[in-house]
């Protein structure tokens, strides 16, 4: 950590231009060290919880770690091939582009929707706004254990519901256990994910709405413009920034996303449905090697979506500054 | 769009009756009954969460969907040594206090700094602290716990280690809303403190942090927020029942065969009061703080 710290005066110091005189030289690394008492606690605090762990689990995945964490010696490349050839890890990549596009999707989505309704004027806009916020109040991990408590095949409160409905015939039959097929529980996941997300995403964009000049809808309007006319030249395109900026944000919260799974399923039965983050986590506990080469492919992964939507969005990323 | 919608009385807001109003159009009425009905979506699942703790016991599994009567006891003997409720806020409240003061104490500084001068590595640093919110605890896992156990952190209380992660986790945001709010004020009125004699440190406390307060108190609040909901690291690094953070607690609840569902919730509903208080504080802040943060 420390030669982090200092790493920046170096940088500051290394190319003379010209030699200076012991007075000027003096006078440069003052000025270069500087900034230090101010940005050095956070470059401090940054190196120390964020950049270590990096460099150690980059080390951990090349070698053999015992499940208490004991080093047992390198490991070479066999962490990344054992992770490689587990015969759960396509089903698992595929189940992690499903759910990350899906949420984020579906959120955004809906997201426009939302914070179009909550940016109108109409009594009680304060009180409403307020409720919409209730999952991002609450952890995910509550939620997660609100809606597995709510999908219980026995009685969970939205099976009395669909069954007062006839929707599901009988309790504690197979069509009433939600979260015990793979398919339906990573359905009902999806949703929880998108409910869990929606406030954020639906905020940003009500802020992204705020900024838009109110005159451009008055020149709109008396144009002659039709509401949906307006929405698609003026809204949409001068809400792209905010969009976009959600819309990353999300992509990393989502793929980062542990609680809901690891509440709700546990990504079993097996790993059908784990996504790539429960399966890493999984791993920790018995190989630890392993689940840090596991991070570090995460880690690649999570890179290179951000990259490739910046770059895609590059433009209108930098209009938004 | 909003300037289109029919004009509704000034003071839309829920604030108190107006004997005078205008009945509200059609349009309006559609468009408030949308949002309660939105709203209402919303709350459900926490008003389950509420009522299932409020079950009597014998009513736990029953199909309704209120029982026949309410019984409290769940919200008394919940603080009781055998769920060690009260040992969880207290520690939830050290990390979540602990981080948001950390990340205060760092992020303030360093905003300040940056926003007000340019220096060599300004950029740098800029783009370091923005690669962190990239970062995540989940990626980075193995690595903390690593490094947790290679500096035997595991032998002093992990409550430290948690608030090092939070401070670190949040400070990107922290940094970046407060180096938006203090760009926004001139630097001339510190510069004419510092003409009426006060140093620039000085200046800094008597001029600029009173203006910025509504960014710093936003800032604060979801530190406090996200660090009271964190879940990963604190599975991760507790492993003492004395001192799981709320959230392990609750987890914990969730046992090998079963799950003790009515002191989950009680404990819930706990948890989820003070965040609501905070939100409360800032309501009229989110949608600004979330501007200056991530799109300004």
């Amino acid at each position: 950590m420390p030669d982090i710290v200092t790493a920046e005066p170096d940088a500051g110091r290394s190319q003379p231009r010209r030699p200076a005189g012991r007075s000027a030289k003096y006078r440069r690394l003052r000025a270069s060290l500087a900034p230090l008492p101010w940005i050095g606690p956070a470059i401090a605090l940054i190196a120390l919880v964020v950049i270590w762990p990096v460099v150690v689990m980059v080390q951990t995945s090349f070698q053999n770690v015992s499940a208490l964490g004991i080093t047992l010696g390198s490991a070479g490349l066999r962490n990344y091939s054992a992770v490689l050839d587990n015969p759960n890890l396509p089903g698992i990549l595929v189940r992690t582009v499903i759910w990350v596009a899906a949420v984020v999707g579906i959120t955004l989505f809906i997201s426009l929707g939302l914070a179009q309704l909550y940016n109108q004027r109409f009594p009680g806009r304060r009180l409403t706004r307020w409720a919409i916020i209730a999952p991002w109040a609450a952890s995910v991990l509550m939620t997660a254990l609100i809606f597995r408590w709510m999908l219980d095949a026995d009685h969970g409160v939205v099976n009395v519901f669909l069954h007062d409905l006839g929707i599901v015939s009988s309790f504690n039959s197979n069509e009433a256990d939600w979260l015990g097929r793979p398919d339906s529980a990573l359905a009902w996941m999806i949703a929880v994910a998108v409910f869990v997300s929606l406030p954020f995403t639906t905020y940003v964009l009500l802020a992204g709405l705020q900024t838009i000049p109110a005159e451009l809808y008055e020149a709109a309007r008396v144009d002659g413009a039709s509401p949906w006319q307006t929405y698609r030249r003026i809204t949409l395109p001068l809400l792209r920034p905010a969009f976009l900026i959600a819309a990353v944000i999300n992509l990393m919260n989502v793929f980062n996303s542990f609680p809901i799974i690891w509440e709700m399923t546990n990504g079993g039965p097996g790993y059908e449905t784990s996504t790539s983050t429960i399966f890493m986590y999984d791993l920790k506990n018995t190989f630890v090697g392993q689940a840090a080469a596991m991070s570090i492919i995460n880690f690649a992964i999570v890179v290179v979506i951000v990259a490739a939507f910046v770059r895609l969005n590059r433009r209108s990323l930098q209009e938004a500054r | 769009m909003a300037a289109k919608v029919p004009a509704a009385p000034r003071p839309a807001g829920a604030r108190g009756p107006h004997p005078h109003r205008r009945l509200p159009s059609t349009k309006t009425a559609l468009i408030a009954a949308a949002a309660y009905i939105v709203a209402i979506i919303f709350i459900l699942p926490y008003v389950e969460m509420l009522i299932t703790a409020l079950r009597p016991h014998g009513e736990l599994l029953s199909r309704n969907y209120l029982p026949h009567h309410f019984n409290w006891s769940t919200f008394i003997n919940m603080w009781g040594p055998a769920y060690g409720l009260t040992s969880s806020v207290l520690t939830s409240l050290e990390i979540a206090g602990g981080a948001t003061l950390l990340v205060t104490a760092v992020a303030l500084p360093a905003a300040y700094y940056t926003a007000r001068r340019r220096f060599r590595g300004r950029w740098a640093f800029l783009l370091l602290v923005l690669a962190t919110q990239i970062l995540q605890p989940t990626v980075l896992i193995v690595g903390i716990y690593k490094e947790y156990l290679n500096f035997n952190l595991e032998n002093i209380s992990p409550t430290w280690s948690l608030i090092l992660v939070n401070a670190a986790f949040n400070l990107a945001f922290s940094i970046w809303i407060l180096y938006a709010y203090i760009g926004s004020i001139p630097a001339e009125l510190e510069e004419a403190a510092m003409v009426d004699g006060y140093s620039r440190v000085g200046a800094m406390f008597k001029i600029t942090i009173p203006i910025a307060m509504p960014g710093i108190v936003t800032s604060v609040i979801f530190t406090f927020i996200a660090a009271w909901n964190e879940f990963i690291t604190a599975l991760t690094l507790t492993t003492n029942p004395n001192q799981y953070p709320l959230t392990v607690r609750l987890d914990s609840f969730r046992g090998a065969y079963q799950v003790d569902w009515q002191h989950l919730f009680g404990v819930s509903v706990v948890a989820t009061i003070p965040v609501l208080i905070l939100f409360a504080i800032i309501e009229g802040r989110v949608v600004g703080g979330l501007t200056a943060g991530s799109i300004k």
